[in-house]
């Protein structure tokens, strides 16, 4: 499995998915000083939400890339010809997306706390709740991948899926940069709930998908 | 025994496309599955690889390697590298140079899978299968796009597998030499 955590890692930053996740979130956190005004109190106030619904838009942009080629190109095949237990898998793709995407989109956040004017104070807080939070998005975005493997205009179906079901993170995300860490629990609480649920889900929904 | 199958039926949306099947294939044997498209030869494969369920009866099987219709190589990487991912997974590292050569494919070593021809990568997956090391192999049109050249390649590899104790089951309906392989015959009912 370590092998396939190496070669998840390593395909995921050759593809170049982080930076257009890097490029997206900072796209959508410069465009709400832009709809709500350049009004430093109010951005400084709303910051934190906005840096979170950054986040999981941007989260949401890799989730068709992330089961769907392996499953057309046989490889997932080949894992459960081999035995190896297709939530296992999912686990491991799990891992490999959030080393892929949470690294970036917390250097990045720096920058988009720098362009909202965040203090230094709730930046800290946005990093810890992001370090919490992203887990859990990263097993949402590989279970949503599995389930809409193979679906004509995944993407759009994508989106459906996940962003009800990361309500949650987004909620004590957003909260925990307000309140701090009672938000930071339930933030926990929920991520962690989603990385022990999601890939048995997803491995469920590949191998739905092969009958 | 490598392979049994015991009363086996596959049903597929709805539609049930073989039934009643025995099978078994020993040390050295090998199996020939014929029938016109949709008959259900590869279903017959993946049952016996484990990707789908019978609709009903029992499969045994030991270590098997699977050619379906994607070769299952990353197409960026080099094409030893790529074989050396599942290799290494099946610890059978060592074995990646001489199944390249088996398959006639050791000059290409370095060149990206996506570069490859449609020959070239059925046989990049024929040299998976190869390196893989396993018992049973399972061949799903393993001729389609092959040059007559590497037609005879084929035979030479799955005759020296049966020679060393593995057995086959290939679905082809090209003409191919496997001597004294058992021919399992698919929709001739329907």
């Amino acid at each position: 499995m370590i092998a396939l955590l190496l070669r998840d890692v390593r395909r995921a930053y050759a593809g170049g998915s982080p930076t257009l996740v890097v490029a997206f979130f900072l796209l959508v956190a410069t465009l709400f000083p832009f709809a709500v005004g350049p009004d430093a109190a109010l951005l400084a106030r709303v910051g934190g939400g906005v840096v979170w619904a950054a986040a999981l838009l941007a989260a949401l942009l890799p989730v068709e890339r992330l089961v769907a080629p392996d499953l057309e190109a046989g490889v997932i095949d080949q894992f459960a010809v081999r035995g190896h237990s297709l939530a296992a898998v999912a686990a491991t793709r799990t891992l490999a997306h959030w080393l892929s995407f949470a690294p970036p989109l917390m250097a990045a956040s720096v920058i988009a706390a720098a362009l909202l004017g965040l203090p230094s104070r709730t930046l800290m807080l946005v990093e810890l709740s992001l370090l919490l939070g992203t887990p859990g998005l990263a097993a949402l975005a590989v279970a949503t991948g599995a389930l809409t493997a193979g679906l004509r205009g995944a993407g759009a179906v994508a989106g459906l899926v996940m962003l009800p079901l990361a309500l949650p993170l987004l909620i004590f995300g957003a909260g925990a940069v307000e309140s701090g860490s009672g938000a930071l629990k339930l933030l926990a609480a929920a991520s962690l709930l989603l990385v022990a649920g999601a890939p048995f889900a997803a491995g469920a929904a590949i191998r739905a998908g092969m009958d | 025994m490598i392979l049994r199958l015991d009363q086996v039926a596959c049903a597929r949306g709805g539609r049930l496309l073989f039934a009643n099947l025995d099978l078994t294939l020993g040390r050295g044997d090998a199996g020939v599955v014929t029938g016109p498209n949709g008959a259900g030869k590869s279903s017959l494969l993946r049952l016996c690889a484990g990707l789908l369920r019978p609709f009903e009866g029992r499969i045994e099987t030991g270590s098997r390697a699977l050619l379906g219709e994607q070769c299952a190589l990353d197409g960026e990487r080099a094409l030893a590298a790529a074989l050396a991912f599942w290799a290494t997974l099946d610890g059978t590292r060592d074995r990646v140079e001489p199944a390249l050569a088996a398959v006639d494919l050791l000059p290409l070593a370095d060149v990206p899978v996506r570069l490859l021809s449609t020959g070239q990568r059925r046989r990049a997956g024929l040299a998976r299968v190869v390196a893989s090391g396993a018992a049973l192999w399972l061949l799903d049109e393993p001729a389609n796009g092959l040059d007559t050249a590497s037609i005879a390649r084929l035979e030479a590899l799955v005759a020296d597998h049966r020679a060393a104790g593995g057995a086959v089951l290939v679905a082809t309906h090209l003409p191919l030499a496997l001597p004294g392989g058992a021919t399992i015959a698919l929709g001739g009912a329907a």
